[in-house]
């Protein structure tokens, strides 16, 4: 992430000690806290008029901005990141439902940097060896900030997109309990790696929660039954098994279960039933209820 | 971090607390042993609610368990594993073979029950 | 390009119980990474395994856990490293059902499928380093 450079003015070289830059950043950072309401305000000011933060009002935008703005100085005081980046996530966190983006988090962390920049250029006008120097000290801490702020912010984006996808997968995948120590999932759709693992995990903490002894995966749903989606029903009945759960797999047509087993596919430890009506069924008569006929009204041709 | 043991009438039921090391799951394997020789059990339950992980050794001394257990004439049920242990057992290849697993306890007990065909909980 | 976050955690393994050290500081490293509940059991599980090979067949060892960062995506990094025997036959060792150990081998099949990426690196007489890599999805 690249900042504007600021402006150098021409200057001698002079040897800095690593004392005489922390007396320096002591100064500055006096000097900001001297000033911190005017220069707050003008930084807000800039915010306003760069149109950043569309999201939040002016009440919030300045709310946050005192925050940012004590917490920049403090880095700068102290050079330890850990703080502001913790402040970062939360910030991340708050900011990031509302709409907020990552180039207009950065874009105001930039207009302090130059905001406070312009104000340590006013003071020291007078003097630019002194200012080349102070300038030294400020220039790579404000860049580091500027940096540490993007990347939190960025981070926690993505661990929120990560967590609003798992929830996604999720409702698109139900576990039905139907009746007591029974679950059925039905799979509808592709099955990549990814939703086939987010599948069976969600199913095997089904089978915790309510404690079943019987679960029916149904198929039907599923355009390809390939090598891959076997072998995923395969993990996903032997870990079952292995949490006390019988498995009954319909919707695998013969034809295709043909095929699976000449590829090499295990299919030996899988009860396997036409469809899912057969399915609920079998599971009912493997649970010990007596399976109710209905009399069903004639079916329209 | 020694196994404890409970004796519930003809069963035997293990209670893992915490995380086990290797010595520790070989010493369960001869407490179990001598214990079901001398109070002549029918069924034990060893409960790995609490297990981490399964790795191949913890499944391998399970398996070796629940044989010598066999020959002591003891039928034996793991209860308990957990979702993502079970996730990465099947991951990892691991596999019980024919040493029964439940739920959890009440499962593992209704299961013993009904291979030991010996009715309430084990009474003798 | 895979680049490490900050410094590593080394356990040393020169006995069977410096594998359960190595699982619990590899499980809370993955948690800080911020991985879920059902990685850190996976993660844990790889490592119980490679430490596990160390000791049973090199004694001594080695295992180093990385904060790792590809571009935006964060991971955890496992090395297993020893200066044992060596593995005679990577390619067969890679196989499921090889077994010399009267188990199921070094499961490093297995363990490839629990983590995202493996390298073997093995030298007869000189040792072997296994590699593992799990990225947050």
């Amino acid at each position: 992430m690249e900042g504007r450079r600021m402006q150098r003015v021409p200057g001698a070289v002079m040897e800095v000690s690593a004392e005489s830059t922390a007396a320096l950043l002591r100064e500055l950072v006096a000097h900001l806290r001297e000033n911190r309401t005017q220069l707050r305000e003008e930084w807000v000011r800039r915010i306003a008029e760069s149109k950043l933060l569309a999201a939040m009002t002016r009440e919030e935008i300045f709310a946050e901005a005192t925050s940012v703005y004590d917490n920049y100085v403090a880095v700068l005081e102290s050079g330890s990141v850990e703080a502001l980046q913790a402040y970062a996530r939360d910030l991340s966190e708050r900011i990031i439902p509302r709409g907020v983006e990552t180039h207009e988090v950065v874009g105001i962390v930039l207009l302090l940097r130059d905001v406070l920049a312009r104000s340590l250029f006013k003071k020291y006008q007078s003097d630019f060896g002194l200012l080349n120097r102070v300038l030294d000290a400020y220039e790579p801490a404000a860049n580091r900030i500027a940096n540490t702020v993007a990347v939190s912010f960025v981070q926690e984006r993505e661990r929120i997109i990560r967590q609003q996808q798992e929830a996604i997968r999720e409702l698109s995948t139900p576990v039905l309990q139907v009746r007591e120590r029974l679950l059925i999932l039905p799979i509808i759709g592709v099955i990549d790696p990814q939703r086939a693992r987010q599948v069976t995990e969600q199913l095997l903490r089904g089978i915790r929660a309510n404690r079943a002894k019987v679960v029916v995966i149904d198929i039907t749903g599923v355009p390809a039954v390939d090598s891959t989606v076997a072998n995923h029903l395969v993990q996903t009945v032997d870990a079952s098994r292995l949490m006390g759960a019988t498995v009954i797999v319909t919707g695998l047509s013969s034809e295709i279960a043909q095929t699976l087993v000449t590829i090499g596919v295990d299919l030996s430890k899988m009860k396997t039933v036409g469809d899912l009506q057969g399915g609920i069924e079998e599971a009912e008569r493997l649970l010990g209820y007596k399976v109710m006929m209905e009399q069903t009204a004639d079916k329209l041709p | 971090m020694r196994v404890p043991i409970l004796k519930q009438g003809g069963y035997l039921i293990a209670s893992i607390q915490s995380a086990l090391s290797d010595q520790d799951l070989l010493q369960l394997r001869d407490d179990l042993a001598e214990r079901a020789g001398r109070f002549r059990s029918r069924g034990i339950i060893i409960d790995v609610t609490v297990l981490d992980i399964m790795d191949s050794f913890a499944c391998r001394t399970l398996r070796s368990i629940a044989y010598i257990l066999r020959l002591r004439g003891a039928e034996t049920a793991i209860v308990g594993i957990q979702p993502e242990v079970a996730f990465a057992m099947v991951q990892l290849g691991l596999a019980l073979g024919e040493v029964q697993t439940a739920l959890d306890l009440e499962e593992g007990l209704a299961l013993l029950n009904q291979r030991t065909q010996l009715g309430n909980a084990g009474e003798k | 390009m895979v680049t490490l976050v900050k410094s590593e955690v080394r356990v040393p393994i020169n006995s069977g119980a410096d594998i359960l050290t190595a699982r619990l500081a590899g499980r809370q490293l993955a948690s800080d990474v911020g991985f879920n509940n059902s990685d850190l059991t996976v993660i844990a599980t790889a490592i119980s395994e490679v430490a596990r090979n160390i000791v049973q067949y090199a004694r001594k060892g080695e295992i180093i856990l990385g904060v790792v960062q590809d571009g935006n995506k964060r991971g955890l990094r496992v090395e297993a490293r020893d200066d044992g025997p060596g593995i005679p036959n990577i390619e067969l060792a890679m196989q499921d059902g090889y077994s010399t150990g009267g188990g199921l081998g070094l499961g490093l099949p297995g363990t490839r499928r629990l983590m995202d990426e493996l390298q073997v690196d093995s030298k007869m007489g000189r040792g072997t380093t296994v590699v593992a890599t799990k990225w947050i999805r």
